[in-house]
């Protein structure tokens, strides 16, 4: 783990805080909240903004939902709604754009793996550790929807999930031997042989699944982070296995501690296990019961979710978040329900409370996203030299 | 009556993975690092530039089953980072090349709409299609097109594209909070293409962009990739940058639009370009000299003489004369990779044209390679290359050019401090920027929209 600079006990490591951004916040209604913004969703001023407050609030990350076909409450197809937001930029590419425009927050797009070449993913997500100088991740997903198998027209429906999280972890696997498919040094600029490159140190990946086959190498050198963290939601047990194999970082959705400490015990070997939580903050408890219910008013239903809601104080959100750490949680990805809203309350409520408390940082302590997440830059796995220290060392690697 | 004077399109490629690079150079930054991208982007928005061009390969090139490793190897991905580019201009246009084979249309025409909008309006796109299995081995659909078929999927591609992008008209957002409407009515995004190609339908995911659709770009020189670029470019890759090759060029491309109901505005004609400047004209020749050597070392004058022979020539002397050996038959093994191989014409006769050539000139294998290679389009002082860069364009050889520095990333800079502003004395260069998007740059209408379809 980092060393921080705040106290903190030493039997409790501070806490990581991300959030999740998309459109205007995840309740159905947060659009139609004051300083939403929703004219302005397709704009780069608005997720640049987003992510300079997340940054001012010393978040470890922030990551970009997306998908590869309309937002729904149909699993099926589009729900003909006119009521909700609709449409949805790609993720790599907003994270690209507000790379520039950030200094140490990483960025985290969402990238769905069912339809997707993973050399494209490998090179976008190295490239976009390059625009930010070391502060990519990647979250990755799967998609069952049969429409978004219609936008493809390339296999049928109904897709297995199994199957699915099968190929995802394939296709994780493909992104990583690329990323390591040039050793660092590759790049040698040897005037005097005429040799730009030193083609011993790239690596054909020589990849074969039942779903795709990848020579290598990637096209593009080794990213600033040897291997940008991987993530992907802990939505129940049978993702396991996948978060098992391919991330660095799963969101467990944090019900109650049962649930906490049960995805804590099966994945023993995940770097971290972070709570998912929907939150709406205010400073008074009851006018965060009031807002939410004055948004579900404004939606004609209740919100519900597949994370946990949270309505209530910050200082009680902090309560609930050592909790989690008592659980064995290393961190949280918070999903603002009114991005206008409850995002400055997460980075200028939530963040000084937990900073009295000696459970976040006071300054960002790393210039990676790896480094603020206590994560070393693991090893090329081609590198020839048997004293490197063993890429096995990390689940990540 | 003299005609008014044409304005000049300018734009500025990368110079990244092949030998224009002079990568020995002491001056050579890194052609990986953002910090070479925002220095050469800046430059070329200092000097008002139409746009930024970016190259793509996507598979490392290899000669004798090995990679390749004279030349500089190792770019970023171009959505990427042309969406970060983005961030650090305001009004140069962002051009990318992307592959209609190793790509689904849906994906793409959505990377493309979002670059748009990230961009405000500054999108372009550079539709090349790749037939071999060579790169298809790093690719889920893995194999390949048969060669006759890569124009009509690049076609059906594009088509498929743009009904993507016009599956939105751009009056579905009301996003009214007191309503509580935020989209006027239910079926944003419905498409349905059917055809040999792709059989997709459902709902794009990403609104109306502020270009409506990203500028197409086209490059070929086949009669079919000139029917494609007169059908659906807004410009066209010229392969020509001299006068009379050029003209021949412009009046062909430019006199296959009518036929698609277009005008010759509607097809800009952009050659791409080199170009070394002196202090004066004779200073110049001798840098584009040096030039030519450091592009062109022994060892690169020998792999290049391999594309032709298609055998091992490692054991001949670069400095001696050409192989007597003729060329190995049948297909051409050696170098795989490469965008354009010498192998449209016979090796043989290509052989014994180069060795009579040779004879001559008296010349050895590296200069003879220096020769058949020279590319320099524009040497001189930088009075001397804006005249001919202007020339040129008067003339209808070309609309303007992509100039290809050969260093990266500062290679731009004395463009844009000397020869720039010349052009602009003579009235046929901008001094600012008439609008926001590419489209007003290179003088381009919004896009007539297909119709949409209602599902």
């Amino acid at each position: 783990m980092p060393v921080h600079p705040s106290p903190s006990p030493a039997s409790s490591p501070a806490l990581h805080l991300a959030v999740a951004l998309d459109g205007a916040g995840w309740h159905p209604a947060a659009w139609r909240e004051p300083g939403a913004d929703a004219d302005r969703l397709f704009t780069a001023g608005y997720w640049a903004a987003l992510v300079a407050e997340a940054e001012a609030g010393l978040l470890d990350f922030v990551t970009f939902e997306d998908s590869l076909s309309l937002q729904s409450t149909d699993p099926a197809g589009p729900d003909g709604r006119t009521d909700l937001v609709r449409g949805r930029l790609d993720a790599v590419l907003v994270a690209a754009r507000v790379a520039p425009l950030s200094r140490h927050i990483g960025l985290v797009p969402s990238v769905v793996a069912t339809h997707t070449e993973p050399f494209h993913v490998s090179k976008a997500l190295a490239t976009l550790d390059y625009v930010s100088r070391g502060r990519a991740g990647l979250r990755i997903q799967i998609s069952e929807r049969p429409d978004e198998v219609r936008h493809f027209g390339r296999r049928t429906a109904p897709l297995e999930p199994a199957e699915l999280y099968g190929e995802a972890a394939d296709h994780v696997e493909v992104v990583r031997r690329l990323w390591d498919s040039w050793e660092d040094d590759a790049e040698i600029r040897d005037v005097a042989t005429g040799r730009f490159i030193d083609r011993t140190k790239l690596h054909y990946i020589d990849f074969e699944g039942p779903r795709f086959s990848v020579k290598g190498p990637s096209i593009t050198p080794r990213p600033p982070q040897g291997l940008p963290p991987v993530s992907a939601l802990a939505s129940d047990a049978t993702v396991y296995p996948f978060l098992a194999r391919s991330a660095d970082i799963g969101y467990v959705p944090a019900h109650d501690a049962g649930e906490i400490r049960s995805a804590v015990a099966a994945l023993p070997g995940t770097p971290h296990l972070f709570g998912e939580l929907t939150v709406f903050l205010d400073e008074q408890p009851a006018a965060a019961e009031r807002r939410l219910q004055r948004l579900d008013a404004a939606h004609g239903a209740a919100y519900t979710s597949d994370a946990p809601v949270f309505a209530g104080t910050p200082a009680h959100l902090a309560d609930l978040l050592l909790e989690g750490r008592e659980a064995g949680l290393t961190g949280f990805r918070l999903r603002p329900g009114v991005h206008a809203h409850d995002l400055p309350a997460i980075t200028r409520g939530l963040v000084p409370e937990l900073q009295r408390r000696g459970a976040f940082r006071r300054a960002y302590e790393a210039s990676s996203l790896r480094g603020l997440l206590g994560l070393p830059r693991p090893a090329n796995r081609y590198a020839a030299d048997p004293q490197a220290p063993a890429a096995t060392a990390s689940p990540a690697a | 009556m003299s005609k008014p004077l044409k304005q000049i399109h300018l734009a500025a490629h990368f110079p990244g993975v092949n030998s224009t690079t002079v990568w020995s150079d002491p001056a050579a930054g890194s052609q990986i690092d953002f910090d070479s991208f925002v220095h050469f982007a800046r430059t070329a928005e200092r000097a008002k530039f139409d746009f930024l061009f970016l190259a793509e390969g996507l598979r490392l090139r290899e000669q004798g089953g090995e990679i390749y490793d004279l030349d500089v190897v190792g770019r970023p991905d171009t959505f990427t980072v042309l969406a970060a580019l983005a961030a650090v201009t305001e009004h140069l246009g962002l051009t990318g090349t992307i592959n209609s084979t190793f790509n689904e249309p849906y994906e793409v025409a959505r990377q493309f709409a979002s670059l748009d909008h990230l961009s405000g309006g500054r999108a372009a796109w550079n539709v090349v299609t790749s037939w071999d299995a060579f790169t298809g081995e790093n690719f889920r659909r893995g194999g390949f097109l048969p060669r006759e078929e890569r124009y009509e999927r690049a076609r059906e591609f594009l088509d498929t594209a743009h009904e993507l992008f016009d599956s939105w008209d751009g009056a579905e957002i009301l996003a009214d909070p007191v309503s509580g409407e935020f989209l006027r009515d239910a079926g944003p995004g419905a498409f349905a293409h059917r055809g040999k190609q792709f059989d997709i339908s459902g709902h794009f995911n990403v609104p109306r962009s502020p270009q409506g659709r990203p500028v197409i770009f086209q490059a070929g020189d086949s009669h079919e990739g000139r029917e494609f670029a007169a059908a659906s470019a807004d410009a066209i890759f010229g392969r020509y940058g001299t006068l009379d090759e050029g003209r021949a060029f412009y009046a062909d491309v430019k006199g296959r639009l009518p036929r698609y109901g277009r005008t010759p505005d509607e097809l800009k004609i952009l050659p791409a370009a080199t170009f070394v400047f002196g202090d004066t004209d004779a200073e110049a020749r001798e840098l584009a000299h040096e030039v030519r050597r450091l592009q062109v070392s022994g060892a690169t004058a020998i792999k290049y003489l391999e594309h032709v022979w298609n055998r091992d020539l490692s054991g001949y002397d670069p400095d001696g004369p050409l192989p007597d050996v003729d060329p190995e038959p049948g297909e051409n093994t050696i170098a795989l990779g490469r965008a354009s191989v010498r192998m449209n014409r016979d090796p043989v006769a290509v052989a014994r044209e180069w060795r009579e050539r040779a004879a001559a000139g008296g010349l050895s294998i590296r200069e003879l390679v220096i020769e058949t290679t020279a590319r320099q389009s524009f040497v001189g002082s930088p009075l001397t290359v804006a005249q001919a860069i202007d020339a040129l364009v008067q003339a209808d050889a070309a609309d303007g050019f992509i100039l290809v520095p050969h260093l990266t990333p500062g290679g731009l800079d004395a463009f844009a401090d000397t020869v720039v502003p010349l052009l602009q004395e003579r009235g046929v260069f901008r001094r600012e920027y008439e609008g926001p998007t590419l489209r007003d740059h290179l003088g381009l209408a919004a896009p007539r929209a297909l119709a949409p379809v209602h599902g």
